[in-house]
């Protein structure tokens, strides 16, 4: 699914260049769950956005399901963005003036899919992650818990193949935590790529495998058998 | 596919989410215009006005009154009064070629009853006031026949007792009758038989209209004025300011040598240039489109620095939508278009309602006070102030447009992150 080899990425700056990432070899299959830990200026923020087409590279290469992710044009990188890779954020970035459907729809409206359409396939994305009821609320109106699983639906709504999660649980209250960490897992039981960053040794704990990142270099890199409360079936 | 509507939602989504924002903004546009259109607007009402109050006369017409003289000349004391006669006019037209028409008034003070047979039998008077003067007098007074003819130089030779009529006159004394009618009809004036030579209307207006005209040379002999002329005015074709104060210089001094007062006696005579006074006027005018123009600009550029303004932190504090949306896979220029056309829609709704506000506000003062001393027919030149308007909405579209650009090329993790 997913194949880093040697990648290397800095940044300029005044004194020089800066490097982020320094090597990095990694290589995730389909269907895998995986954390990513590292303190902050670890590396973690910078492997997220070449991992989701936010940002490129300076050297080594990324393969994103068999296709080389590489010099790719802003345009391209969107398109391939919205049709293979699903976010999740830490503080949800619902937006405010649309009801939790018209957040799920979004994506489908950046690929060009008619309103109609887009409101059936995201009322049916509403019902799967459990919030049915909540499908004309507005995000002012639901939990913190409720508002992280509109924004999963609105990731899953595209049917991508890559979910990356960008701290899913930092902002949400251990009961909340269990429960979208079993949300994600059920996700990630139904056959999807499931990327986890987090600094939550509880959450990682819930992974079969866990990449630990250290000053832009993969540190440690456990395999698993997932453990702690509430952990799937 | 996302059609037309689609988009139009989102863009009009974004402004009812920052409402206060967006009516500053709008507020600020459509003021700009507003002011710049009752601006301009009202420099054309002022404009017009004083074109109006020029209608009457020929723009190109001097005027000469008699005074009293202010300077000793050729041992002749101060203190003389000045008379015209017959004889300056002929003499004037003799010196100075460049004088197209001239005419002189003999004045007939007051207000004369005028009467008329009606075909009953019966009569019908009123009581007008009386010109007399020469046959050019019809261009500097910018007379237009409706019926018949203006005086002529026959009627002037031959002492005729004929009279030219104003439309409203001819109305009073044979109501009902074609003008065609009047014509050779006999009107009785102080004692004296008039026949009707001819109808005129004037752009002078109502008054100009009720006046009525007879040849010079009848009024001196019928009223005892001998050779006597009160006023002489004459145009000076198509010369230009300076030619117009040298001609009227040189009539001075043909007065001056026939009535032996110093040519440098400016109260001897009286000479009312309109030309001169026209010009001077349009100078005026000049520097108060200037004016209005510099404020119009100053105005136009407070709306755009606003605008500018407006969209810099609007992008600014939507790092994180634009993050977002650029996340879940709007390519930058999908969002740099939402956010260039939420700009064009705010800038030119905002501005089109400045523009027909302005525009609404002069039509009512064209409406409500069609007559007034100051204004009239206020308009604005419509060019313009659409340029002013397109102007206005390009700035606000490129204020959006650059911070977007940026924006849209930021990786978003970062911004997402932080809230």
């Amino acid at each position: 699914m997913i194949t880093l080899s040697d990648l290397h990425k800095a940044y300029p700056t005044a004194g020089g260049p800066l490097p982020v990432l320094k090597g990095i070899d990694l290589h995730i299959d389909e269907g895998e769950l995986v954390a990513i830990m590292g303190s902050s200026g670890s590396g973690k923020s910078t492997l997220l956005n070449v991992l989701g087409i936010l940002d490129g590279y300076d050297t080594g290469a990324y393969e994103l399901d068999g296709q080389l992710v590489r010099a790719l044009s802003e345009a391209d990188a969107a398109r391939l963005r919205s049709r293979a890779i699903g976010f999740v954020f830490q503080s949800f970035h619902l937006l405010a003036h649309k009801d939790a459907t018209e957040n799920v729809a979004l994506p489908l409206y950046y690929q060009g899919i008619g309103r109609a359409e887009r409101m059936r396939r995201a009322r049916q994305m509403l019902v799967d992650v459990g919030l049915a009821d909540r499908a004309d609320h507005m995000p002012g109106q639901l939990s913190g818990g409720q508002k992280q699983r509109v924004a999963i639906a609105r990731a899953l709504v595209t049917q991508p193949r890559l979910i990356l999660a960008d701290e899913p649980t930092g902002a949400l209250d251990s009961t909340t935590s269990d429960e979208i960490m079993a949300l994600l897992q059920r996700v990630n039981d139904q056959g999807m790529t499931v990327l986890i960053v987090t600094h939550e040794h509880d959450i990682a704990a819930r992974c079969r495998r866990v990449v630990h990142l250290k000053d832009g270099r993969i540190e440690r890199d456990e395999r698993r058998e997932p453990q702690g409360a509430g952990a799937a079936p | 596919m996302t059609g037309w509507l689609d988009r139009l939602r989102e863009v009009v989504e974004s402004h009812t989410r920052h409402r206060f924002r967006t009516a500053v903004t709008a507020g600020s546009v459509a003021w700009g215009i507003f002011m710049l259109v009752l601006l301009l607007g009202a420099g054309t009402g002022l404009e017009n006005n004083i074109r109006w109050q020029f209608r009457d006369d020929a723009i190109n017409s001097i005027w000469i009154y008699p005074g009293m003289t202010s300077q000793p000349w050729e041992g002749q004391p101060v203190g003389r009064v000045v008379q015209f006669s017959n004889a300056d006019i002929e003499r004037i037209v003799e010196v100075v070629p460049e004088i197209d028409h001239i005419s002189g008034r003999f004045y007939l003070r007051g207000e004369f009853t005028i009467t008329a047979q009606t075909p009953a039998g019966g009569t019908r008077s009123g009581a007008f006031s009386v010109r007399s003067c020469h046959p050019g007098h019809r261009y500097i007074e910018q007379t237009m026949m409706v019926a018949g003819r203006y005086l002529s130089p026959r009627d002037l030779a031959a002492e005729r007792k004929v009279i030219v009529i104003g439309l409203r006159v001819a109305e009073f004394l044979f109501p009902g009758r074609p003008l065609s009618g009047v014509l050779g009809e006999w009107v009785d004036l102080a004692g004296i038989q008039y026949r009707v030579v001819g109808v005129f209307e004037d752009v002078g207006g109502e008054g100009e209209m009720r006046q009525v005209y007879i040849p010079i040379t009848t009024a001196q002999a019928a009223y005892g004025g001998g050779d006597q002329v009160h006023q002489v005015m004459f145009t000076v074709g198509d010369a230009t300011v300076e030619e117009a104060a040298g001609i009227a210089d040189r009539v001075r001094r043909v007065l001056a040598r026939n009535h032996h007062f110093a040519p440098g006696d400016l109260r001897a005579v009286r000479v009312r240039n309109n030309l001169e006074s026209f010009h001077e006027i349009q100078q005026i005018f000049v520097w108060l489109r200037i004016f209005i123009w510099l404020v119009g600009v100053g105005t136009v550029a407070a709306g755009v620095v606003g605008v500018s303004n407006i969209m810099l932190i609007s992008v600014r504090e939507r790092t994180a939508e634009l993050g977002l949306r650029k996340a879940i896979g709007a390519t930058p220029g999908q969002l740099v278009s939402m956010v260039v056309q939420e700009a064009l829609l705010l800038t030119a709704t905002a501005g089109y309602a400045g523009l027909v506000g302005g525009v609404a506000v002069l039509e009512a003062v064209r409406r409500l006070m069609p007559e007034n001393e100051y204004i009239r027919d206020p308009q604005v030149d419509m060019p313009a102030v659409i340029g002013a308007t397109v102007l206005l909405v390009v700035a606000g579209t490129l204020a959006g447009w650059f911070p977007a650009r940026r924006a849209a090329r930021v990786a978003p993790v970062e911004a997402l992150r932080s809230e």
